[in-house]
């Protein structure tokens, strides 16, 4: 397997770039399996290298329907922060953030994890107090932050429109500074390359469709590539837990599939060096190594698969740019794309056994899933190898919602679409 | 897309506002079955193809409309009143 050092840099830098081994293989699935991941997302990945690193599990197959990198790890916009109010998603997202900071000396697999900041702008005394409260709370839990004043803002980031004229004045905002951005990327291979040495199959190109079952325990998949069986079977699948959930029959749960758009803009000159969301509405923004800027808003709204939105969204998301930046009015955009979220029903994930015998459960992270990729994987592994939670997502459950237990950050209720 | 108002025509989407999932029977108001009301609450159907859902005219005349939408193509294959066949939600 390739190893990452300066001196495999020097040596191939040489040969002319010759020599350099495909980072994972790939293997034909065997018959049968310990554990078996079905989704070979950036979650997907990570639970298999913590099964194989945590837990000495490496009789383990991840299964991907397409190729690795082609679902949302590859599509949302690389924030990583752990700015959240409620206890159980402080300690959750901050042990991510742990996690993320030292990932690429762990994976020897440069992530490019760049703490760059993250910074919320406020628009109104109200929701500076809001930001106060949110602040504090994180410091109380021993996570940085801090509160900032539009002086402190104009020094961060030049290019704001910080008058009074503007369309929502700025009035302050919550500055994380150990948050930040990576390459998505490089999160999914290096995770995959990691979860590979170590014995794990990763199998692409190989869609589940239909779950095994001996009475009531799933004991293995179909897939397109024939019949895998498993002692433990674990679904990663965020954006399809619907669909997939359905081979099992399970019909009803409390997700809703929703699109979410991101867009790229074309090169220009650092501008932005942290990411920076606007408070009047949904809008966030960093800016890429490459100089692209890379943002997006709203979810399109209504239940959706399609991994493509609407025009409505496309022009909130220019207006909002505009309200911060109206210099940014002639720039160009690049791309834009869409991925399917699982819209939970308050907006927190699901790492749980079951809800079957002999299978587990990771979804509902929202248009949140990125930064969770170290966490979820590390609490994910540990829920499958022992069959109890860590202690991170113990609070994360599939029956929380009747039970009474939600854990509702922003407050919305079962609305999917508004969290 | 375009959502075709039985009262005022196709119209654009931003017209409309979405009101969510079609396919969940309220409880009788007098129940006092807590599975039944939280399963009304939070567990919903999310199919991946024809989706029954509720969407409101806001921006037009006000109607509230049962759509049957499909979530892959985002094609919709049947507008009506609310009011006409009764909805869940």
């Amino acid at each position: 397997m390739a190893e990452y050092s300066v001196f495999s840099l020097l040596r191939n830098a040489l040969n002319g770039n010759r020599d350099w081994k495909p980072a994972w293989r790939k293997p034909e699935p065997k018959p049968a399996y310990e554990v078996i991941i079905i989704g070979g997302g950036g979650h997907g990945l990570s639970t298999a290298y913590y099964l194989a690193r945590e837990h000495g599990i490496t009789d383990v197959a991840v299964l991907e329907k397409g190729y690795l990198g082609s679902g949302n790890v590859g599509r949302n916009t690389t924030a990583v922060r752990s700015n959240y109010l409620l206890p159980a998603n402080m300690r959750f997202y901050e042990h991510s953030m742990k996690l993320w900071e030292n990932l690429s000396h762990d994976l020897n697999y440069n992530v490019m994890f760049s703490q760059r900041g993250c910074l919320n702008l406020a628009h109104t005394p109200a929701q500076l107090d809001e930001y106060a409260r949110r602040g504090n709370a994180m410091r109380h839990e021993g996570i940085d932050a801090e509160l900032m004043t539009p002086a402190q803002l104009a020094r961060e980031v030049p290019g704001l429109d910080l008058s009074a004229s503007a369309r929502f004045p700025i009035v302050g905002g919550l500055m994380q500074r150990r948050a930040g951005t990576a390459r998505h990327d490089a999160v999914a291979w290096g995770y995959a390359r990691g979860a590979d040495r170590r014995g794990v199959d990763i199998v692409e190109n190989c869609e589940v469709t239909g779950f095994l079952r001996e009475g009531d325990r799933i004991v293995g998949v179909t897939t397109t590539r024939g019949e895998i069986r498993a002692r433990k079977v674990a679904v990663a699948v965020a954006g399809s837990t619907g669909r997939v959930m359905r081979l099992a029959g399970i019909d009803r749960l409390p997700i809703e599939s929703h699109v979410l758009q991101a867009f790229v803009s074309e090169s220009l000159k650092p501008i932005v060096h942290t990411v920076l969301t606007f408070g009047m509405g949904h809008f966030y923004m960093s800016q890429s190594d490459k100089g692209g800027l890379v943002y997006g808003g709203d979810i399109d709204g209504y239940n959706s698969y399609a991994q493509r939105g609407n025009l409505p969204i496309v022009e909130d998301v220019m207006s909002e740019m505009l309200a911060l930046f109206p210099s940014l009015a002639s720039v160009r955009v690049l791309r834009s794309w869409g991925g399917v979220c699982d819209m939970s029903m308050d907006g927190s994930p699901i790492i749980t056994t079951g809800p079957l015998p002999g299978m587990y459960l990771n979804c509902g992270w929202c248009y949140g899933g990125f930064k969770a990729t170290p966490a979820s994987g590390f609490a994910f592994a540990w829920t499958i190898a022992r069959d109890e939670p860590h202690e991170i997502n113990a609070p994360f459950t599939l029956d929380r919602f009747h039970r009474g237990l939600v854990i509702d950050d922003k407050g919305q209720g079962a609305t999917p679409r508004l969290h | 897309m375009l959502i075709s108002c039985p009262y005022c025509g196709p119209r654009d989407v931003s017209e409309f506002t979405y009101q969510g999932d079609g396919n969940r029977p309220r409880p009788e108001p007098a129940s006092t079955d807590q599975a039944e009301w939280n399963a009304y609450v939070y567990d919903r159907l999310n199919p991946a193809g024809d989706h029954n859902e509720i969407w409101q005219h806001s921006g037009g005349c006000r109607s509230h409309l049962a759509v049957t939408r499909n979530t892959l193509t985002h094609k919709i294959s049947a507008v009506s009143f609310v009011r006409k066949q009764g909805a869940g939600a």
